[in-house]
């Protein structure tokens, strides 16, 4: 093992992160690729902020807003958000349930690398003629209309990044139920865990949708099909259906995730077991099992009858429930426990009302008459903005500051960070909460500028001067990264002093074969328990040392992105240019090919020996 | 731990009065907006419906936002590290079999509170029954519009009445007024905040709803309600406005009697010349100047017979003489996307004479 | 290291499919990938349903047409494609059983029968195609083409990734290390046979209410 010791050039590095399939190395890449989407997407925000600073700005075109507004939703969510979220799982889940790695290492840098071709193709747009500009819910008149290859980026892009998507979901599934360490049953999984799992059962079955609704979308766009041409038999709203059976659990697929990592955070910092546990898992599973039973909230003004109205009514409203109940039993684990408020507790803290209040403007649009005057007004910007950021955001962010030990092995300056979560906190709620007011004054949503001397000019200027400190906020936190990883200072096992779960107990920096011995676990908050019991190891083991079986790296997962991102390209350019199907067919011989020496080749990864793991630094036998 | 928690929520409840409370938050929400456009000054039925509506689930959402604070704060002020000492174990509590059940059922009563109205107004503000109603001579009893949505204009015809006009919709007061919905081009949604909340206009299927004007919008601002395109259209969603005047049924009346006669000759030597331009320039061939008609086919413009009347050039644009004359030599300056051609070639004498002509056209003088 | 064992039928695990955790993750994963796979169809057949018959005024080919024309061509289809979900079955019996010639060969079966109905599909979209009824013409067209030739793209998967597997082990045999990829193979005819099953029901036979 002394290989691993070596110092490397930097061929060899960068060779070593195209073809790593270590889940933690997987889970820095999509830590760091979602970072800078993230980015992108916020710089996006701040444009639209300034455009509507003023009535009648002329800061941006019409056009040009509508290309930025749509590539802000898009980004946040399919190129920021989630991706992050995923960093976060990769870097947690196998550690928390005592695996040596994800069911599928393979599969998993496959997904990365599908997500981030997809996400580099769709932004490569606004370089090759326009973005697109039909909304990140792309409705099919709209993008059957929209001249240019914006909307073929949009389809293509997410087409490519989905299926990415797609295959992290089914890889989390299985690791999760076949790779749980002994003693892990379900009932103890932390709930980061849980929600992990309950977000890829979504994943697995809301994607398809999605697939084929863009299949459909690039067919008649770019093959002549006429799925969404009314005049040729098609029918528009097939892909409202389409998109929102897949749009509405995404919000869940986003927001359990930020319900696993505060359940972490509350739990951790309040020193106190997780309040109710059992029903906190029911209420996810719950929530999860629901978000596919209302999508059609999102088109009640579509005019699909009064009863469908009423009865996606009543089910939305049902999700409150198990919401509600999660609210509260986080409230009832910081009561009671003993409260420390770092970083990660405060944006746990701040997550709490914000979320509440997202939460509750959602019900009133559940209410379908009086979203015939929400709907596609600035309330409901505000609501999904309350949930997202003040839920997902928050998270990430929380989550940031909690993993990054894990992660890396540095503790984020805690200073900074809490000036970070003021100013994000501050200017989140400056921006936002003001916006409800602008709905219900009328303001529609996606309006590239007003007319002033409606009643809406200072509020609007309110919300563009919150934006403001969002981006300080996050200025501050570049800054915070920089100087930490600068700084370079170990932080050394449990760093946050009070970890509960196995990941915590894992010695630091995490060997790359994650655990010597597979751990036994006894208990809910396992480590805790060893702890408690005095355990000064915090790892109780379920095997003797022995031989461990690791996979090799692989360079093909890359290469067969990339295929995909060639055969884009081909698709894109079908019937305006002549090398158009040549590309597609190379880019899809491309994949096809490397997925047969895939198959073809004799893959049966490397063994550690266990003398080689008795030497390995980390540990004392 | 759990006396003090319940102790807490007594005193939650007992501070919490809802009637203050809903009277406050009124007096607050309806402060907000100006009438024309608000959805906070509902001037119509439907509209008020939805307004108590967002009351009621307003105030269960206070109630509920109340109930998690008050915990929330009282939990911070108690069980801070600081307080209860820097080495304390707090006791591992698994949970509470009762609370889970309180927290469970009392947010189930709130949402049946407030399903009951949802469902019951879902239904009713869906009624469309009377559209097709006849008096004993067999015509309708009431008035139906037709509302065609165009990139990025509004077409309003009354098919029962053999008229048709544009951007400005002109409807009675005091009676349900139903609307057939529908997009010529690509989805649109129609919306007057303060009549009544929004349907889309679906390029497929014909949507249809009613309306109904409490006031005469001539006492309001610009003497209009403001209504809005609510679905991202394209390049120009934003400036795609519509206006509503709404008078009493005599006045209505004699604005459709005078709507159905031929359009009066232009008066000024200047607005005849425009005629002329008018026609020699093609513009006849997409806006007619006759209000007797029926819908336009997709790609065509908006009618001009009640140009005059109007109350913003290209449904947005302060109603001068100056906008009207940009908005003709160059209107994707103003409305990106249009489907109107450019009319640079025009000297400025043509456009004076075209303006003349145009804002000469009007309904509301034969009255 | 597992797959150094050589095995006997007599060692040869009752389950091969499942030996290791690979093989159990796998058999896990793949049921999954078709339960996404179902949802992609059932996607399909609702879109069908929305959209079929619907066209430009005056259009002639209809759900009829599809009962009238095309069903004793795809009923010889249907009939190939279930036998060829048989003799997958008996491929698999063979591979429980250690017997890797007999696999192969019921596989090598199964592929031929898979390529029968290819071929019937590729003429019978020919023939449609030939009597004005494209991919471009309606969107009932674009929803039939694109559900059913989705399922031909399947097909045409399948067959290749069988015909991959039994090229890349006619020397090496069998192992609990491809033991399980044959398993997960058939697995997946038996879901396109399953699809195929629905598509005849929902497209063809139901063409004859119209």
């Amino acid at each position: 093992m002394s290989a691993i010791a070596q110092k490397k050039g930097f061929g060899s590095v960068l060779w070593d992160w195209l073809t790593t399939v270590d889940h933690k190395k997987i889970a820095i890449l999509y830590l760091a690729s979602g970072g800078f989407f993230f980015i992108v997407g916020g710089i996006e925000a701040m444009l639209i902020r300034i455009q509507l600073a003023v009535p009648g700005n002329d800061f941006l075109s019409a056009g040009l807003y509508n290309e930025i507004l749509t590539m802000h939703g898009t980004t946040m969510i399919f190129l920021a958000a989630m991706p992050i979220l995923f960093g976060y799982m990769n870097a947690v889940v196998p550690l928390q349930i005592g695996a040596r790695d994800v069911a599928f290492p393979f599969l998993n840098s496959l997904g990365f690398w599908l997500f981030f071709f997809g996400g580099i193709f769709l932004n490569l747009s606004w370089f090759m003629g326009g973005a697109p500009d039909a909304g990140w819910t792309s409705y099919a008149s709209l993008s059957l209309y929209s001249p240019g290859n914006g909307i073929d980026f949009y389809a293509l892009g997410l087409q490519v990044s989905g299926a990415g998507t797609y295959i992290a979901g089914i890889n989390f599934l299985v690791t999760i139920i076949n790779m749980r360490a002994p003693g892990m049953t379900y009932m103890r999984m932390p709930l980061f865990t849980w929600t992990t799992f309950v977000a890829s059962a979504l994943i697995l079955f809301a994607f398809p949708p999605l697939t084929i609704g863009l299949f459909f979308l690039i067919f008649d766009r770019m093959f002549g099909a006429n799925f969404f041409d009314h005049t040729m038999g098609g029918n528009t709203i097939i892909w409202e259906h389409l998109f929102w059976i897949f749009g509405h659990p995404e919000v869940y697929i986003l927001i359990l995730p930020a319900f696993g990592i505060f359940s972490e955070i509350f739990a951790i910092f309040s020193r106190k077991r997780l309040f109710g546990y059992s029903a906190m898992v029911f209420a996810t599973v719950l929530i999860g099992f629901l978000g596919f039973m209302v999508w059609a909230h999102h088109m009640f003004t579509v005019g699909l009858g009064p009863t469908a109205n009423a009865i996606f009514a009543v089910a939305t409203m049902a999700i409150a429930v198990p919401t509600g109940v999660k609210i509260f039993n986080w409230l009832l684990t910081i009561w009671g426990g003993s409260i420390k408020v770092t970083t990660p507790m405060l944006y746990a803290l701040g997550f709490i009302p914000s979320f509440v209040a997202g939460g509750v403007t959602g019900v009133m649009q559940a209410a379908a008459p009086l979203d015939y005057q929400l709907h596609d007004s600035y309330f409901i910007v505000a609501h999904f903005h309350y949930v997202i950021v003040g839920g997902v955001v928050l998270a990430i962010l929380a989550g940031l500051h909690l993993y990054w030990p894990l992660m890396f092995n540095q503790m984020l300056d805690e200073k900074l960070g809490k000036i970070t979560f003021w100013l994000f906190f501050f200017g989140f709620h400056a921006t936002f909460f003001i916006q409800h007011f602008l709905g219900l004054m009328g303001m529609p949503r996606r309006v590239f500028t007003f007319v002033g001397d409606q009643g809406w000019d200072a509020f609007n200027a309110i919300s563009s001067g919150g934006a403001v400190f969002m981006a300080l906020g996050v200025i501050v936190l570049v800054v915070n990264i920089v100087k930490t990883v600068v700084q370079n200072k170990p932080a050394g096992t449990d760093p946050w002093e009070d970890g509960r779960t196995l990941e915590w107990a894992i010695p630091q920096p995490v060997p790359f074969y994650n655990f010597k011995r597979t751990p036994l676990v006894r208990g809910l908050d396992t480590f805790w328990i060893e702890k408690q019991e005095g355990n000064k190891e915090g790892m109780t083991y379920a095997e003797p040392l022995s031989d461990i079986h690791m996979p090799n790296n692989s360079f093909i997962p890359f290469v067969m992105s990339l295929g995909l991102f060639i055969a884009s390209f081909g698709a894109l350019y079908n019937g305006e240019k002549t090398w158009a199907v040549p590309v597609l067919v190379i880019g899809l011989a491309i994949t096809v090919i490397s997925m047969g020496v895939r198959s073809w080749k004799d893959d049966h990864g490397y063994h550690i020996h266990k003398e080689d793991l008795m030497d390995d630094k980390g540990g004392k036998y | 731990m759990k006396v003090g928690f319940d102790l807490a929520m007594m005193k939650g409840l007992k501070k919490w009065r809802l009637f203050s409370m809903l009277a406050a938050l009124m007096f607050f929400l309806a402060a907000c907006g100006q009438e024309q456009i608000s959805t906070l000054t509902p001037r119509g039925p439907v509209a008020s419906e939805q307004f108590n509506l967002l009351i009621l689930s307003t105030a269960i959402m206070t109630f509920v936002i109340i109930v998690v604070v008050v915990v929330y704060v009282m939990a911070l002020m108690k069980f801070r590290r600081s307080k209860v000492g820097e080495d304390t174990i707090p006791e591992q509590v698994e949970g509470n079999t009762k609370l889970e059940i309180l927290w469970t059922v009392i947010p189930i009563i709130l949402l049946v509170i407030l399903a009951v109205p949802t469902v019951y107004y879902t239904y009713t503000q869906a009624e469309v029954a009377g559209m097709e109603e006849v008096d004993e001579e067999g015509n309708k009893t009431a008035l139906t519009v037709n509302v065609n949505a165009h990139l990025y204009w509004w077409e309003f015809e009354y098919p029962d009445l053999g008229i048709v006009t544009s951007q400005e919709l002109v409807v009675p007061t005091g009676e349900r007024v139903y609307f057939n919905l529908m997009a010529a081009d690509v989805k649109h949604s129609f919306w007057i905040p303060s009549i009544g909340g929004k349907l889309d206009t679906n390029v497929e299927n014909m949507n249809k709803f009613y309306l109904e004007f409490d006031i005469e919008s001539e006492g309001l601002k610009d003497g209009v309600f403001y209504g809005k395109c609510a679905e991202l259209c394209g390049p120009s969603h934003a400036l795609m406005d519509f206006k509503v005047k709404s008078v009493s049924r005599e006045d209505f009346d004699a604005w459709v009697a005078a709507a159905n006669e031929e359009p009066s000759a232009p008066e000024s030597d200047l607005a005849v010349q425009g005629e002329e331009l008018f026609v020699q320039n093609g513009c006849i061939g997409c806006h007619a100047v006759s209000a007797v008609g029926g819908a336009v086919a997709q790609g065509q413009g908006p009618n001009v017979a009640t140009f005059g009347d109007r109350n913003r050039v290209a449904g947005y644009l302060d109603y001068t003489e100056e906008n009207l004359k940009d908005w003709i030599k160059n209107p994707q300056e103003y409305k990106p996307g249009n489907n109107m051609p450019e009319y640079p070639n025009l000297s400025d004498e043509e456009l004076d004479a075209l303006a003349a002509y145009l804002m000469g056209l009007s309904v509301e003088n034969k009255q | 290291m597992a797959e150094e064992i050589k095995y006997t039928p007599q060692t040869w695990p009752e389950h091969p499919e499942t030996a290791n955790l690979e093989g159990k993750n796998k058999f896990l994963g793949f049921w999954l990938f078709l339960g996404g796979e179902t949802v992609l169809f059932a996607s399909l057949f609702a879109t069908y349903l929305a959209l079929k018959d619907k066209g430009p005024e005056g259009m002639t080919f209809t759900t009829q047409s599809l009962f009238s024309e095309g069903l004793p061509l795809v009923f010889l289809m249907t009939m190939l494609l279930l036998t060829s979900s048989l003799t997958s079955v008996y491929a698999m019996y063979h591979m429980k059983n250690f017997n890797f010639r007999g696999m192969q060969t019921w596989m090598a079966i199964t592929v031929l029968l898979g390529l029968g109905f290819l071929a019937l599909e590729i003429y019978e979209f020919y023939h449609y195609v030939h009597i004005g009824f494209y991919f471009s013409q309606s969107a009932f067209s674009s929803a039939f083409f694109t559900l059913v030739g989705t399922h031909g793209l399947h097909v045409v998967i399948g067959l290749g990734w069988i015909i991959l597997l039994m090229l890349r082990n006619a020397k090496r045999g069998l192992s609990v290390y491809n033991a399980q990829k044959y398993y997960t193979a058939s697995l997946y005819w038996h879901f396109i046979d399953v699809v195929w099953v629905f598509i005849f029901t929902v497209v063809y036979l139901m063409g004859v209410m119209g």
